[in-house]
């Protein structure tokens, strides 16, 4: 049943394209423009992270390090030598971000389990300190403000069209490598990492290119959102925007591709919608989610995917990326 | 006729337990030999270290005249010697197919690549259903390999290793937990799949239908040691092989 | 650079040491027996310093005996917490995320639930009659306070000492931390005893929040300071290394206690370098037996 599906597959693509078009035309205010366009850069985030975790078996608890990276390098460049800048410095938050990850991962990959995890987190933490503490080039616990981009982007409504491109063709470009012969060795290296090298394929050296390239992405993310909050901060390095995406990917679904994403469209309605109900908000959304995640293990898209297919009767069901 | 497989004066020791203790043998290519030998002689030991998984203490291990010692497992595959294990090494939750492409694409050195879907890899897809043709398992090469009865995920276990086209192929205990219908099948297939694709057979078995039926050369080890080597009848017959067996039973 | 000086920060390092103790202590038990990532262990140090201040400020309990119901309290909170949700992962595929999110879940719930309570604004307990002073020693003042701690501390790992080694809950503890599923087969009753290890340590973590309150401020967001410090303890002693994580909290207060006296800007730099460089060269903790090498 290949045609079918792809078609299917093609079209809730088109459909989810024309429903993040269509906000800015048919909401009322530039709020719910914002909130969409941080939907898109997270559920950017998101699906990149679980290209370590969800597909890889990798559970890295600092990825907001890279995350960081991209945001600050638009900030620095921006604000400090020219909004002309903002492309470049785009350039360079990714050439940065695939540097530091390049050597962060080949420490990080000599270990696995909790190991890895602690370890991705202290360098995180360490960047978080470094970002906090260099009040001269960072400004600081006051962030940096006014991150406006040049030219047709400063405007708030280009700009998100843009963003709705970039992330798009981003995680276009991640299902593509989610269903490529590597996406399928990093499957088979969650799942049995010493067959793997039976095969006669490096495990190290594959996740290792996993995590510059997930890493890559949370940097174009964090520097997308620089440039639609026009503003920064060293939280964005800190290890809860580390823990947002995993809980977007739980949420939504580890299993699913598209899991992550629905969870970011998830969580960040219900902050938005409980937000705005009470200023405790927290512990709402924190019981909320942890009845969903304690109820419904496969995550949202998960689960519904699951009743569908015990609906239609179907007896076995493979998960794709 | 140079041999595939030289072991020589191969040792390792666990604090002061000999586990393999001054083993020299040579495979000649294109045969079948069988390793045996009580539980705990040291048989899958000798063969993660030929496979790179255990460092040797001393010795040698040459394939084809290239030194092994040292070398990781994935250059040792590369280099043509493949495995199947005592216990199934199959990614479960890929399909029974997936499992074969992903050694077939290996092999084809297509997975580095990030584009195509590898389902499109015709080549790769022709060669895993190839050996799922071999191994009777097409019936089940879109299920879940985790869902295969155990027999047939052995089966498997042995087509991935096979979908590297190893020159040498190392099995340990391929019909461990097999029923006695399920175990004649299978010899029989390993038989087939000597002649089909040219290998080199080495393997550990406790099963001595399959040893005295298909084996050209026994290898018998014990306490570490190789105690005897030769043709079935020979092995059959020899009074330190007896021991080694009776002496565990009785000792 | 005077001797009292230095004198002064090796006692304000040693206390530190033991409040970083008592609340890692419980992280790495949690780890080591059940195999679980607490990182809620810091709401329930805050829980402790909050119960701590309804007890004694509030209600005028007496501040020792107010310190241990406070840490039981939390205790009590810490085994619901166990046996209500973190036990409903146990074995799922994926079970480390699933942990670090439901602590994150149980942080968001205990952060909020202590302002509704008790409002946002930051609290205090007043330290214990009779410890309101310091003792000197040649020029270096030890406020009598710090020693008080540092005693508790001593005789928490006397207590510990004495259980690990001589009862049979501290053996099974301690084989639970070789493997918890071989203690099933021992006849162990597994899930009682996770839930009773959760909530001893964080009984210990709610305690050391009461006990630490006196010396900081009892504030929403003590927990998510705590948490980290106690981690890079944890990892330096090895994690479920109980007693690693004394020396761990040790090396850690004291390196802290200088470098804020000598670098203050970049004190908190040096505990991150000291885990990383930890992590890469001995995963295992400092001080342990070389046993966990990378995979």
């Amino acid at each position: 049943m290949d045609l079918p599906r792809r078609y299917k597959f093609g079209l809730l693509w088109t459909a989810g394209l024309l429903v993040f078009a269509l906000v800015p035309l048919l909401m009322t205010s530039r709020y719910q423009m914002n909130l969409a366009g941080h939907i898109l850069v997270w559920g950017l985030f998101a699906v990149s992270f679980n290209m370590l975790w969800g597909v890889t078996g990798m559970l890295s608890f600092g990825q907001a390090l890279y995350y960081g990276i991209g945001a600050y390098s638009v900030g620095l460049l921006v604000t400090r030598v020219g909004a002309a800048w903002f492309f470049p410095a785009l350039g360079i938050g990714l050439a940065t971000a695939a540097l530091i990850s390049l050597l962060v991962g080949l420490l990080v990959i000599r270990m696995t389990g909790v190991y890895f995890t602690m370890l991705t987190l202290a360098f995180a933490q360490l960047a978080y300190q470094v970002t906090l503490k260099w009040r001269d080039l960072t400004g600081g616990d006051d962030g940096i403000q006014g991150i406006i981009p040049p030219g047709l982007l400063a405007d708030k409504t280009f700009y998100y069209y843009v963003v709705l491109a970039v992330v798009f063709v981003s995680i276009w470009v991640l299902k593509r490598m989610a269903y490529s012969p590597f996406g399928l060795v990093l499957r088979c290296i969650q799942q049995n990492p010493e067959r793997v090298r039976f095969i006669g394929r490096s495990v190290r050296m594959n996740q290792l290119r996993i995590y510059v390239i997930s890493s890559l992405f949370a940097a174009a993310a964090g520097a997308l959102m620089a440039g639609m909050d026009s503003s920064i901060h060293p939280d964005m390095l800190y290890w809860t925007t580390s823990g947002e995406v995993i809980l977007m990917s739980v949420l939504g679904g580890i299993n699913r591709f598209f899991g992550p994403f629905i969870g970011a469209i998830v969580l960040i309605l219900l902050e938005d919608v409980i937000g705005a109900k009470t200023e405790f908000w927290p512990i709402v959304i924190g019981s909320v989610i942890l009845v969903i995640v304690i109820l419904f293990p496969r995550g949202v898209v998960g689960e519904a995917q699951h009743l569908w297919s015990r609906f239609r009767g179907d007896s076995s069901q493979r998960s794709p990326a | 006729m140079n041999a595939l497989l030289r072991v020589e004066q191969l040792r390792k020791a666990f604090g002061g337990l000999k586990v393999t203790d001054e083993v020299s043998f040579s495979i000649q290519p294109q045969e079948i030999a069988a390793i045996i030998g009580p539980n705990g002689a040291g048989k899958t030991t000798l063969f993660n270290q030929i496979t790179g998984q255990l460092p040797p203490d001393g010795g040698r291990i040459r394939f084809e005249e290239v030194d092994l010692v040292g070398r990781s497992p994935q250059d040792i595959v590369r280099l043509g010697i493949g495995r199947s294990f005592q216990i199934a090494s199959i990614f479960p939750d890929e399909s029974v197919r997936d499992n074969l492409l992903a050694a077939c694409l290996s092999r084809l050195n297509q997975t580095r690549r990030l584009w195509r879907p590898y389902t499109s890899h015709l080549q790769a897809g022709e060669e895993a259903m190839a050996i799922l043709a071999s191994l009777g398992l097409e019936s089940q090469a879109n299920r879940p390999a985790y869902e295969l009865a155990h027999g047939d995920q052995k089966l498997l276990d042995i087509g991935i290793a096979l979908a590297l086209r190893p020159k040498l192929l190392l099995m340990d205990e391929p019909t461990a937990g097999m029923s006695p219908e399920e175990r004649q099948r299978t010899r029989t297939l390993i038989k087939k799949l000597w002649e089909e694709y040219r290998l080199t057979l080495v393997f550990i078995e406790h099963d001595m239908d399959m040893v005295f039926g298909i084996a050209e050369r026994i290898f018998v080890l014990n306490h570490g040691r190789l105690i005897a080597e030769g043709a079935p009848e020979s092995i059959r017959a020899n009074r330190d092989v007896i021991t080694a067996y009776l002496g565990e039973e009785t000792g | 650079m005077d001797f009292a000086f230095l004198a002064t920060q090796m006692v304000s390092g040693f206390s530190l040491a033991t409040l970083l103790f008592l609340n890692a202590s419980g992280l790495t038990l949690i780890f080591g027996v059940g195999r679980i990532f607490n990182f809620a262990h810091g709401s329930f140090y805050m829980l402790g310093a909050y119960f701590g201040y309804q007890l004694s400020a509030v209600w005028g309990l007496p501040f020792w005996p107010a310190i241990l119901v406070a840490g039981a309290a939390a205790g009590i909170v810490g085994s619901a917490s166990e046996y209500l949700f973190l036990r409903r992962i146990y074995g799922r595929p994926h079970e480390g995320g699933f942990q670090i999110l439901l602590t994150y879940c149980l942080i968001l719930i205990f952060d909020d639930l202590v302002k509704m309570i008790w409002g946002s604004e930051y609290k205090s307990i007043a330290k214990p009659p009779g410890f309101l002073g310091a003792v000197q020693i040649g020029d270096v003042f030890i406020p009598t306070y710090n020693l008080a701690i540092i005693a508790v501390g001593l005789l928490v790992v006397l207590a510990a000492w004495w259980i690990l080694s001589r009862t049979r809950a501290g053996r099974i503890a301690r084989a639970s931390a070789v493997d918890r599923e071989i203690l099933g087969c021992l006849g162990v009753n597994v899930p009682l005893t996770l839930t009773v290890v959760f909530g001893l340590a964080t009984a210990l973590g709610g305690m050391t929040g009461a006990l630490a309150a006196p010396l900081r401020s009892v504030t929403p967001g003590a927990g998510i300071e705590i948490i980290i410090d106690s981690l890079i303890v944890v990892v330096l002693g090895g994690m479920g290394n109980f007693w690693g994580a004394w020396f761990g909290a040790i090396l850690l207060g004291e390196v802290n206690a200088f470098a804020v006296a000598f670098v203050p800007e970049w004190s908190s730099l040096f505990s991150y370098i000291v885990m990383v460089l930890t992590l890469i060269f001995r995963p295992e903790g400092l001080f342990a037996p070389a046993r966990i090498r990378k995979a």
